[in-house]
């Protein structure tokens, strides 16, 4: 009975409801005398309001209630989970009320709510509030905020500078940049990014007066740190007094891992109306208040030695985090961006600056990579800008560069990294097979042949790190050196199997798209010897599952699968101690194998799990002081974070009369160390990749000088379209991580971490003939062309 | 102001009193409770609400209940039968194309109609056939392997849609 489930390419557990419209998403739920609730948002991208009349709206007919700012004053403005404090500026804090009360800061901001009978009517009397505002001047741009002169947005941040981060060393970098035989400069600016989750917000709230509590569903990531952030910093309540469920969640990308303003509301209303009460986000709602990514305007300099060796690397980084902060906005473009500022790369000297500014702008926060990808960029950009400066090919000034597989465990220098090392790697590896895949050397013929015929190809590439499996607790908490984090990072399994030997699984983190119940049943079945079939995953809601700090950073297989597979060894150990017991053997002499626990060398001599789990449950025979049922939990905090690799190329040609940008090929060889289920790995590279892409060629935030969203709808804003991509040509290799014994890395943000700056890089190179070293993204076909006809 | 319609959905007849403004996505999910057809947006740009309105996908977003008065609608509930998956359903589980699922009712409907019009489709077909339908998850890979593999188990003539019953 041999079960090598890890490894293969099951399909997922989850699918028959999702292919069916069996499933539940948030907007799926109705309770019964259910109201709803629609939200006024600030039409102003900073204003003081100074009146409010929603007497119209009240006496609309079917209008429950409304409530605006006023009514909510005893509730504390929301909690800012992460504070960046290694710098020179203690990050202050601003955050959202759940009604704005007297000053909006960006347009979206929530001023009023209705309450009706249907949805329709709550829309219906919005229109019908007035709203007195004293608009006020705007900034939108990071870079004018901090200059003299800028409006100023909140009292206790001058010059509208919420932080001010470094990591590295300041005069190191510094000196050796100076002594470096070249050093090429260049600003970089990584546009803000919108997440257009398919699935917008939402929240149901209900309140029990006579067991004063609270069941909130929201479509979540993280249900279990939403209940804590509620009960312990918003309503001031014992964690025991509300319950978070998230169910089925369409997507997130980042965007619903955090706290925001209309799930606090909503159960506030609940308790003042005694009514349940749901409120689902319109996609151009989700375009103003939910959180965007990204958005850094960074000046780099490195230096190089006249062989391509790589001196030194300064970073300075100026990120915009919008008008008030989101739950972790302090940790994104800090820890999780300036210290992999290394790269793949033995970088002897490294400083990075972060000045985090406020603007007329919406949240920013996590968004797929969160701060990884924005630092992948700068470090893969900075190789090529050093190989077109020398001349040399940008495959050998990474060779050249590349920290070498006898050198892990790696600390990057000047201890960006914190004391974390890098776990394992072979990066040449990865490289040669991709430009194997790719052909390297006849592309670069071709490349040649073509220019002559007046056509343009390029060809980009990344070879990048990227950090996983966030995190060891006192690395990233609240211990003396911690990261800023407000909470810890560990994760939580607890297996139960039943008298029939089916097994309820219950884990902490929470799947949004990722295929938890499949990858998750496969490490028990692999570890118990249960089939698929026999095993049931429960996540998402904070009664049943054991408390967790839920799915992002590509946590979940390094950090909760790792809980998985020890609770499968707690059961396996007692499993064997029953069966010794059962059998009449010692129970050292015990082997657990293919879902049967014998006696070594005697097998015929054994029991089944599920026989076992029987008489574990039934209790008739058990060992002196052993406990009845086979159950057991881990709560796992990871000694180190993982640190998957690989190389992406993308092949590009640009037709120079109109500037288009033609995906001729994608490729990548992706190390996420072992690969659970190969087929929900390439799933996620392919998604990654897309989003990375799309961000190199297509989508942008726009604001305008009034702080107003240009591209604030699925019409104005480039989600991309099956007709956008090639077919993705994927290879991998597998270097395992010696950090869980699982040996996986993560693959959730790969996608979006390494393609990038190979689309860039690409264009960039297929450009070089007129001159070109360096565009912003999205490099959109106006941009190229106008760059092609000034160049 | 409401109007009486009467829809037809996975082969059974409401009659209804609806506004006139109710859109039949909603007229689906809150009026008959079949909430397994998602709305993703408010400018008719995802997809993710598609339906076959007599035969056809549309956007039941983009469609008014009233309009759908005397048509016969299939969704997403009404797309297996027998207790058997469509081939279509059947070909995103085996290939993997969908993660979160909340594109996944309006994409499969999309390829249902697609398949129908072009039962052999090379894989630009499929892409430019999908281009009203949006998926966040996927990169679109292996959405595109899973109507080919639909493409390819599906008898040219399973491909199309039962026969429309007659307007009421």
């Amino acid at each position: 009975m041999s079960t090598k489930t890890i490894g293969a390419a099951v399909k997922r557990k989850e699918d028959p409801r999702l292919i069916t419209g069996e499933a539940k998403y948030l907007d799926d739920v109705q309770l019964t005398g259910m109201v709803y609730a629609a939200i006024l948002r600030s039409p102003y991208a900073h204003a003081k309001i100074k009146r409010i009349n929603t007497k119209k709206a009240r006496e609309y007919p079917g209008v429950v209630a409304v409530y605006t700012g006023e009514d909510f004053k005893d509730l504390p403005a929301l909690p800012c989970a992460w504070q960046a404090e290694a710098g020179r500026i203690k990050n202050n804090l601003n955050t959202p009320r759940v009604l704005e009360i007297d000053h909006v800061t960006h347009t979206g901001a929530g001023v009023a709510v209705v309450i009706a009978d249907d949805r329709y009517t709550a829309e219906d009397a919005l229109g019908l509030i007035e709203v007195d505002y004293q608009p006020l001047p705007v900034v939108v741009d990071a870079e004018k905020a901090t200059q003299s002169g800028a409006p100023q947005i909140h009292e206790n941040a001058p010059n509208n500078i919420c932080m001010d981060w470094s990591c590295g060393d300041q005069d190191g970098t510094n000196a050796a940049l100076k002594s470096s035989e070249v050093v090429v400069k260049q600003r970089l600016v990584n546009q803000r990014l919108i997440p257009n989750s398919m699935e917008a917000r939402g929240c149901i709230a209900q309140y029990l007066p006579a067991s004063e509590e609270f069941t909130v569903w929201m479509t979540s990531q993280t249900p279990h740190i939403m209940r804590l952030l509620m009960t312990a910093f918003v309503f001031g309540i014992p964690e025991t007094k509300m319950r978070v469920v998230a169910p089925q969640v369409g997507g997130g990308f980042g965007s619903k891992i955090f706290l925001y303003p209309e799930y606090c509301l909503m159960a506030a209303i609940a308790k003042k109306t005694g009514k349940p009460i749901k409120w689902t986000e319109t996609r151009r709602e989700n375009y103003v208040s939910t959180t965007h990514g990204r958005d850094h305007i960074t000046d780099i300099e490195v230096g190089a030695k006249k062989d391509g060796t790589i001196t030194a690397l300064k970073v300075k980084t100026l990120a915009n985090l919008g008008g008030v902060l989101s739950t972790i906005a302090p940790g994104i473009p800090t820890t999780l961006y300036g210290r992999i500022l290394s790269g793949a790369y033995k970088i002897p000297h490294i400083y990075c600056n972060v000045i985090g500014t406020y603007t007329n702008t919406g949240m920013v926060d996590a968004y797929r990579g969160a701060g990884r990808p924005e630092a992948t960029y700068v470090i893969e950009r900075a190789i090529d800008l050093v190989a077109r400066e020398l001349n040399m090919d940008p495959v050998e000034v990474r060779r050249k560069n590349f920290i070498q597989p006898n050198q892990f465990p790696y600390a990057p220098a000047d201890n960006i990294l914190a004391g974390l090392k890098y776990d394992s790697g072979d990066y040449d590896k990865a490289l040669n097979k991709a430009l194997e895949m790719v052909d390297y050397k006849n592309f670069r013929k071709e490349q040649e042949a073509a220019r002559k015929q007046g056509r343009y190809l390029g060809i980009g590439l990344s070879t990048y790190i990227e950090i996983c499996g966030a995190a060891p607790s006192a690395w990233i908490g609240v211990g003396p050196n911690g990261q800023g984090w407000g909470a810890a990072m560990w994760e939580s399994a607890n297996i139960r199997v039943h008298l029939t030997g089916k097994v309820i699984l219950t884990i902490g983190t929470q799947s949004h798209g990722q295929g938890h119940e499949t990858t998750m049943a496969q490490i028990v079945a692999e570890e118990l010897g249960i089939p698929m079939e026999d095993i049931i995953v429960q996540l998402g809601d904070t009664l049943g599952t054991p408390f967790g700090y839920g799915t992002y950073a590509s946590r979940s297989a390094a950090v909760g699968g790792t809980a998985v597979y020890n609770s499968a060894q707690k059961i396996k150990e007692k499993a064997k101690r029953l069966a010794a017991h059962l059998l009449e053997a010692a129970p050292e002499d015990m082997i657990f194998e293919g879902g049967r626990a014998s006696v070594k060398g005697s097998p015929d001599k054994g029991k089944t799990i599920q026989e076992l789990a029987g008489a574990a449950a039934l209790a008739y025979s058990l060992p002196a002081g052993m406990e009845p049922f086979l159950d057991d939990i881990t709560y796992y905090d990871p000694p180190e974070c993982t640190y998957p690799f690989g190389t992406h190329i993308c092949v590009v040609e640009v037709e120079k009369d109109t500037g288009q940008v033609k995906l001729l090929r994608y490729l990548s060889v992706d190390d996420v160390g072992k690969r659970i289920n190969p087929l929900i790995v390439d799933g996620q590279i392919h998604g990654g990749i897309a989003q990375g892409v799309a961000q190199a060629l297509w989508e942008g935030a726009v604001y305008d000088e009034n702080g107003q969203l240009l591209s604030g709808s699925l019409m104005d804003y480039a989600v991309p379209k099956a007709s956008f991509f090639p077919k993705f040509e994927l290879g991998s290799t597998e270097t395992p991580s010696p950090n869980n014994p699982l040996g996986v890395k993560g693959v959730g943000e790969t996608g979006t971490i390494a393609s990038t700056p190979a689309v860039v890089n690409a264009v960039v190179d297929a450009l070089s003939p007129f001159g070109i070293k360096h565009l912003d993204m999205p490099l959109t076909p106006e941009k190229v062309w106008r760059a092609i006809k000034s160049a | 102001m409401t109007h009486t319609v009467s829809i037809t959905v996975n082969d059974v007849t409401y009659e209804k009193e609806v506004e006139a403004r109710q859109l039949l996505a909603h007229f689906l999910r809150d009026t008959l409770g079949l909430t397994g057809t998602n709305v993703g947006c408010d400018t008719s740009q995802c997809g993710s609400c598609t339906v076959l309105m007599d035969g056809v996908a549309v956007k039941s977003c983009t469609v008014l209940a009233v309009q759908a008065d005397g048509s016969s609608i299939t969704t997403i509930e009404g797309i297996a039968s027998d207790g058997k998956l469509h081939p279509v359903q059947e070909a995103f589980w085996e290939k993997h194309g969908l993660q979160c699922g909340f594109c996944t009712p309006g994409m499969i409907i999309t390829v249902v109609d697609l398949l129908k019009n072009n039962p052999r489709p090379t894989d630009e077909e499929i892409r430019h056939g999908l281009e009203g339908n949006l998926c966040r998850c996927t990169g679109y890979h292996n959405i595109v392997e899973a109507v080919k593999h639909a493409a390819a188990v599906m008898p040219a003539a399973e491909a199309l849609p039962e026969a429309e019953p007659a307007h009421a």
